[in-house]
């Protein structure tokens, strides 16, 4: 049973299409035992990296996920990811994602991967450090992929851990 | 999914999701519920305080031991609702949607009638 510090929920689907409202609300998924890793340092000395699934990418030194391929075969999605290091520009963002608007990302990639927001948390000392990689998917993934759970994830684990990463932030586009 | 498979890696994670309902049912541990557009789990274009209060609300999950915890967040998107449900939608349709109407076309004109 998940708990919550009050009785406030939000409205999750006030920005849902219509259409897709009742399949989300009707969906049931056995949740099984989801592991919980417990946090083996002070949040004062944690190692902070952040994931987005906004589809954004580097425009001049990586490749856009491949939206040619989803629009030739709409069940698949891009599974691929990419690196976004902690010093980025503004002006280096680009984002492919056929389900959003990419627009207000594009213009201040914070609302998707808050870096600039994070990094004042380590001046502060509020965390440890932000990390020095972060990570970019692209959500959209079709019904039946297994690449996150079988190639992606763990190469996700396989880089956290090089950095000696104590906590990872999600937010899905 | 990516989260399920960090957490079984020992390293914790925190969501800031959009959708809180289905986090829940997927049985992730931290969650933390905006009422915000898709594409805007972290607030409004150059708003860094609602960012820096949702990044906030995000890291105070970080030490809980009462797992699953789930916070949602009081924060009201301040642009007209009709303005912000069609604003983070795509101008084109995704394949899959086109792809969906097309087969529920195809679906009434093979039915007889």
């Amino acid at each position: 049973m998940t708990r919550a510090d009050d009785d406030f929920r939000i409205d999750g689907y006030k920005f849902l299409p219509r259409s897709m409202i009742p399949e989300f609300k009707a969906f049931q998924y056995q949740a099984g035992d989801f592991p919980q890793a417990v946090a083996k340092v002070l949040l004062k000395s944690a190692r902070v990296t952040l994931l987005t699934s906004s589809g954004l990418y580097l425009k001049n030194r990586q490749q856009s996920f491949d939206l040619e391929r989803e629009q030739r075969e709409p069940m698949w999605g891009d599974p691929t990811y990419r690196v976004i290091p902690r010093n980025i520009g503004a002006d280096e963002i680009a984002v492919a994602h056929l389900h959003l608007n990419p627009d207000d990302v594009v213009s201040d990639f914070n609302i998707a991967l808050p870096l600039e927001v994070f990094a004042q948390f380590e001046e502060e000392g509020r965390i440890g450090s932000l990390a020095g990689s972060h990570y970019s998917f692209m959500g959209y993934q079709g019904r039946s992929s297994t690449a996150w759970r079988d190639v992606y994830g763990p190469e996700l684990v396989t880089r956290l851990r090089q950095e000696d990463v104590d906590l990872l932030i999600l937010a899905p586009g | 999914m990516l989260a399920r498979i960090v957490e079984a890696a020992g390293i914790p994670t925190v969501i800031v999701t959009m959708l809180p309902d289905l986090a829940e049912r997927f049985g992730l541990p931290r969650i933390v519920g905006v009422e915000f557009p898709f594409g805007h789990p972290f607030g409004m274009v150059h708003d860094r305080e609602m960012q820096k209060t949702v990044a906030i609300s995000a890291l105070s999950l970080y030490e809980r031991t009462d797992l699953p915890v789930r916070k949602d967040l009081r924060i009201v998107w301040p642009v007209d609702w009709k303005v912000a449900y069609k604003g983070w939608q795509p101008k084109e349709a995704a394949p899959i949607v086109a792809y969906l109407k097309n087969q529920v076309l195809n679906k009434h004109r093979k039915t007889p009638d």
